[in-house]
């Protein structure tokens, strides 16, 4: 558990820092996880420490979400000054973007001859 | 006994005591929402967002104040992106095969999640600071953050769209798919992803095991694209 969590924070520690260096756009994490899943793929071994520590860490994931959700609590004033612009655009892009990308999967799915479970 | 202000005033300020609300806040979202059958609207991140908004306005508690104590929680975020690793790994074989469709579903359902809130924003009027907080919001919420923060938007309004965006797709996303016919769980699954990140993800695990595999693998590829894709959006409007 231990090897595993250093193993995490060691890809995050080493995301962040080539991002900064090099000024990419990607947030340090985002490199970081492709740095785990390239070692992953290289390593089944290496793959097989990761699985137990990321699954447990992704389990209670929504709980990581709630110190960051709280802060609304200074945003009341500028949600209730353009909550009906803020609403739709979340609507209608959520509602559009499953549409877009489930339609765009079938298509190229049939296109390219891919089994479809129907 | 001492005086109960005395020890309030102790505890109030100790990261402690808003280390625990968050994590028991939580629990109780997280029970209600098995209670209600995993309803899509009883979310446990806004009940426990509620429950803690509430307790902070009641006891006059200032949000750097309680982030002192959840930043432990918060800080956590950064690791369980690059856990993200996992359920990609665990779905590598089913990836190979559905790689063309995955490739042209992640840039379509991106793209039109990034574009379409940014003109619908801009069409409101909404200011450019708003605009560039709403950017990332289909993204997982620590990806989401890192790239609002970046592009001068306010994170932790970011993650509060995130959220919404999320629940809205939970609860869209079924009845849509059965409105347009499209019955490959890979496609639901996958869209759901792109779309509506974790908590879409965590709806398309209830609904079909195939469909949350491939929620999994479109929230991962999205977090990587939506941080490249929304300064060059942001850009446009």
């Amino acid at each position: 558990m231990i090897h595993a969590l250093s193993l995490i924070l060691i890809c995050q520690l080493a995301g962040e820092t080539v991002t900064r260096l090099a000024g990419w756009p990607i947030p340090g994490p985002v490199l970081g996880m492709a740095m785990l899943f390239a070692l992953m793929l290289a390593s089944t071994r290496l793959a097989a420490l990761i699985v137990p520590a990321g699954t447990g860490i992704l389990r209670h994931l929504s709980l990581l979400f709630v110190p960051a959700a709280v802060g609304v609590v200074g945003h009341l004033p500028v949600l209730a000054a353009n909550g009906l612009g803020v609403a739709l655009a979340l609507i209608v892009s959520t509602v559009l973007a499953l549409a877009v990308g489930a339609g765009t999967f079938v298509l190229v799915a049939r296109l390219t001859g891919g089994r479809g479970d129907a | 006994m001492r005086d109960f202000t005395e020890i309030w005033s102790y505890l109030a300020g100790d990261p402690l005591l808003w280390l625990c609300a968050t994590l028991v806040a939580y629990v109780l979202g997280d029970a209600a929402s098995r209670a209600m059958g995993r309803a899509p609207w009883m979310n446990p991140v806004l009940v426990a967002t509620l429950l803690l908004g509430l307790l902070l306005w009641l006891t006059g508690t200032s949000y750097a104040t309680y982030f002192e104590g959840a930043q432990f929680v918060h800080f956590l975020l950064g690791p369980a992106t690059v856990a993200l690793a996992v359920p990609l790994w665990t779905q590598r074989h089913a990836l190979r095969p559905a790689l063309l469709p995955i490739i042209a579903a992640l840039l379509a359902g991106s793209a039109t999640a990034v574009l379409s809130a940014l003109a619908i924003g801009h069409a409101m009027g909404l200011s450019p600071q708003l605009l560039a907080t709403l950017a990332p919001k289909s993204a997982t919420a620590p990806v989401a953050l890192g790239i609002s923060e970046g592009l001068g938007g306010s994170p932790t309004l970011t993650a509060v769209l995130v959220i919404l965006t999320g629940i809205i797709g939970a609860i869209v996303v079924t009845p849509l798919m059965n409105a347009l016919r499209i019955r490959d769980w890979r496609a639901r699954g996958f869209a759901t992803g792109v779309a509506a990140h974790g908590i879409g993800t965590a709806r398309a695990l209830q609904v079909h095991p195939q469909a949350g595999a491939f929620a999994g693998i479109g929230m991962a590829l999205n977090a990587m694209l939506t941080s490249l894709l929304a300064p060059w959006a942001l850009g446009i409007f």
